[in-house]
């Protein structure tokens, strides 16, 4: 019991990382970023190539793996965002041009890497059991939580206590109020993608490294999660995220009890949808209906 | 009275952007909306048509609650509108706006039209056509409407509005940014409507407007309703000198 | 007339995904001319395809019957889905039917009865060229007359604005619905026609990357008539064909391809023709996809 409900928190946790960064694009810019599973991928595979072509220690493979996404972001944006901003073109836009990213990226790292699941290097990750009142738990994965949480942390800090978060918050206000009051619109929403997808490529580390296995196609099953998670915290809202994966996460662990372990995915959607019908604003949401 | 609101209220986050407004307009009226800005006029019409729900209160169209319906139920019924800022269909005709217009009034022609057929007499089509001869547009049939110039666009507009024939046009700022001949015509326009036996509600910002069409003006500040009456006793009242100018000293 | 007839056979099977994509291009047309994102139809094609299939199989069901169970069965799932999700904004019909797609290839992975991840094999060839060539001739002639009815000066102007198009008399959750059930009915169909030409399924041919190719087709091709989704399912199936050396590079271009005309083009390429008459690039990227 004990166990299951620390793998439901460390899963709890991968799945924050990850919402948060969705849902911080989501906020800011209005868009939905469907490309945001892919820099789950990246963050994974700039791990394996810091560890395996570059002979890193793990240690030095994670934040670099966060670099790069980060910057991966900022170069997302540039190319599939930023123009169709510039035209006033709908979200729908936005959308289909995160799809197109998406399709090339995974296309390549399969191309580069092959399609199937991929183990690191022996011994990448000092592997480590606690034992703790009878349970036997992976320590990898307590470190993992313990990561995400500080990171959580350090976010929230950053959206309320730093300038830079001011000008974000202040740019998912009102965009044209923010630029009128001086603000480097650009910059803000690079730093914006900058953090969302390196907090995404770090939730594809860290996941990598306590399963111990990476492959092209990992960050689709996220998409999935990270939906749920955004519309049951309330689409756009940053703590609705957080609370959201880790119900998600202890609602999937609850459910293998029920479920067999491939229907896993289909709790989330089933979740999903459920949220949709009863209570579509989510938990910290704002009412859907309203059109004008 | 053909349209009414009574105690209708709407509240965003604790800020009554309409607080308990009864408004009572008579068939065949020309009807004036006024109040600095953010007083909650546009949105006290969201509520009548249907696109914002009300928090409380209700509205009737002809003695009956219309309260809960959708914006497009509510066209079915007679209520009309043109937006603040305009709404129009950019990337479809000019023709083709007013056409769409005309949907409340038109009975499926799915059946119909998988068989192609020669005749063009088509009493719609006409009509359309005719509306745009009638705020002068007729000769931009063809022109996409994201073309037009901004007084054009809200002529098509109003065209738009009034080719589902409706018992009640509601304009919200229909005059902005029209210079005053333009503003001049539209006024003829609105008379010439109620002459027809149209309701008008009018929303505007031109004061000079509003007093020169309507018989009737009702103003807001803050989400309520601080004056009602004809023009010349909206202009006297002191509440609504105060409301636009601020509370002055007293020396 | 022997060249011919010895030129079709060789490319028999080419041209059968031509139509097929075609028609799959055009299910996600319709949607997509309503101004609303599905990335559904990969899942409903799969439905369809499993659907006919084991009909026939388990069932003997007559062929075409076994299609239209198939995109009944499709359609008995769009309608729900589409009923919940139209309430709410546009991204939501994305994020759900993505999700959707997402479940429909784990269930089918999961159920015994459609073989797991094997999928099914030795689906008889029943497909014949002209039984899509002929859906695809009557859905486009249907979907060009109901373009020019009221329906679709309906959806254009939800399309262009759903909240000025509310106001014209036009249910609009109402319309969007009917656009996403008919979208299903027709990937479904195609589905079932596809599964009876590759004599084998299994789940992995429906995933996020069809659902994705289906939207290039259509999108690429372009939204203003119907002409468009055909061309772009024409030009994306019979160019990797002929490019096989870069066969697998296919979804990088596709990719690449998209994003280009999305950005600059984004009424896609059949807006071309448009441009030489009107030389006005802008204004035909202006009147965007949604």
């Amino acid at each position: 019991m004990f166990e299951q409900l620390y793998n439901a928190i460390f899963i709890g946790s991968i799945y924050a990382l990850f919402a948060v960064g969705f849902a911080l694009v989501f906020s800011v810019l209005d868009i939905l970023n469907l490309a945001h599973p892919t820099v789950f991928m990246l963050g994974a595979f700039a791990a394996l190539f810091a560890i395996a072509t570059l002979g890193l220690p793990w240690w030095l493979a994670v934040p670099i793996a966060f670099v790069a996404t980060g910057l991966f972001g900022i170069l997302l944006d540039r190319i599939a965002f930023a123009p169709l901003r510039r035209r006033g073109a709908p979200p729908l836009s936005a959308m289909i041009s995160s799809l197109a990213v998406t399709l090339a990226v995974v296309r390549v790292v399969e191309l580069r890497y092959g399609g199937d699941f991929i183990t690191f290097p022996a011994g990448t990750v000092p592997s480590f059991l606690i034992h703790v009142g009878g349970a036997t738990l992976e320590g990898v994965r307590l470190a993992i939580i313990g990561l995400s949480i500080a990171l959580m942390l350090v976010l929230t800090y950053l959206v309320r206590g730093t300038a830079l978060g001011r000008e974000i918050r202040a740019l998912a206000e009102n965009p044209r109020a923010a630029r009128i009051l001086g603000i480097d619109v650009e910059r803000a929403i690079a730093a914006t993608f900058f953090i969302s997808s390196g907090l995404g490529g770090l939730a594809g580390v860290l996941l990598a490294f306590a399963y111990n296995s990476l492959d092209s196609r990992m960050g689709l099953p996220l998409e999935l999660r990270a939906f749920t998670v955004m519309v049951v915290g309330g689409m756009g809202s940053l703590p609705g995220a957080v609370i959201g994966a880790y119900l998600l996460g202890l609602g999937e662990v609850a459910s293998l009890v029920y479920l067999p372990a491939e229907l896993r995915d289909a709790f989330a959607f089933g979740l999903l949808f459920l949220v949709l019908i009863a209570r579509p604003q989510g938990l910290l949401g704002q009412r859907p209906a309203d059109r004008i | 009275m053909l349209l009414e609101t009574r105690q209708l209220s709407r509240t965003f986050g604790g800020v009554h952007a309409v607080d308990r407004v009864d408004l009572a307009v008579a068939a065949g009226q020309a009807f004036g909306l006024i109040g600095p800005n953010g007083a909650g006029k546009t949105t006290l019409i969201n509520l009548i048509s249907g696109h914002l729900r009300a928090d409380g209160g209700s509205v009737l169209l002809d003695g009956a609650t219309v309260t809960r319906l959708a914006p497009h139920a509510l066209t079915v019924r007679g209520i009309a509108r043109t937006f603040q800022g305009v709404r129009l269909f950019k990337g479809l005709t000019v023709f083709d706006n007013v056409l769409v217009g005309r949907h409340a009034r038109l009975r499926s022609d799915v059946v119909r039209r998988l068989v192609p057929r020669r005749s063009r007499a088509d009493p719609d089509r006409e009509r359309a056509m005719g509306l745009l001869e009638r705020v002068g547009l007729r000769r931009r049939a063809g022109a996409l409407a994201g073309e037009l110039a901004y007084g054009d666009q809200r002529r098509l507009e109003i065209a738009r509005a009034l080719a589902s024939e409706p018992r009640v046009l509601i304009l919200d700022e229909p005059a902005a940014g029209m210079n005053p001949s333009e503003s001049g015509r539209l006024r003829e326009l609105m008379r010439a409507l109620v002459a027809e036996g149209i309701t008008i509600v009018l929303i505007e910002h031109d004061v000079g407007l509003v007093m020169g069409t309507c018989e009737r003006v009702a103003v807001l500040n803050f989400g309520r309703k601080i004056a009602e009456g004809s023009p010349a006793e909206v202009r006297a009242s002191a509440a609504v000198r105060e409301a636009y100018l601020g509370a002055e000293d007293v020396a | 007339m022997d060249a011919i007839a010895d030129f079709l056979a060789t490319y028999s099977t080419t041209f059968a995904i031509v139509g097929i994509n075609a028609l799959l291009a055009l299910s996600v047309w319709l949607t997509l001319y309503a101004g609303q994102l599905t990335l559904g139809n990969a899942a409903f094609m799969a439905i369809g395809a499993y659907t006919s299939a084991l009909l026939g199989r388990h069932l003997g069901a007559p062929f075409p019957l076994a299609l239209a169970a198939g995109a009944v069965a499709a359609a008995a799932l769009a309608a729900p889905l589409g009923l919940t999700v139209f309430r709410l904004r546009g991204v939501y019909l994305a994020i759900a039917t993505l999700a959707f797609g997402e479940v429909v290839r784990v269930i089918l992975l999961a159920t015994p009865i459609t073989g797991r991840g094997q999928g099914l094999n030795g689906i008889p060839p029943k497909t014949e060229l002209w039984h899509i060539y002929l859906s695809l001739a009557v859905v486009a002639y249907v979907l060009w007359r109901v373009q020019g009815s009221i329906a679709g000066r309906a959806w254009a102007a939800i399309r262009e604005d759903e909240v000025a198009a509310a106001s014209q008399g036009i249910a609009v959750r109402r319309y969007k619905l009917a656009a996403f059930v008919l979208g299903a009915l027709l990937a479904a169909w195609a589905g079932g026609l596809s599964a009876h030409v590759t004599f084998s399924i299994d789940p992995n041919d429906f995933a996020f990357t069809k659902a994705v190719q289906i939207l290039v087709f259509a999108v690429v091709g372009g939204i203003p008539n119907v002409l468009g989704p055909v061309l772009g399912a024409t030009v994306f199936t019979a160019l990797p064909e002929l490019l096989r050396p870069f066969k697998d590079y296919r979804d990088i271009f596709q990719g690449a391809i998209l994003l280009a005309v999305i950005i600059y083009l984004p009424r896609g390429i059949v807006t071309l023709a448009e441009l030489r008459k009107t030389r006005r690039l802008a204004e035909i990227g202006a009147a965007d996809v949604a």
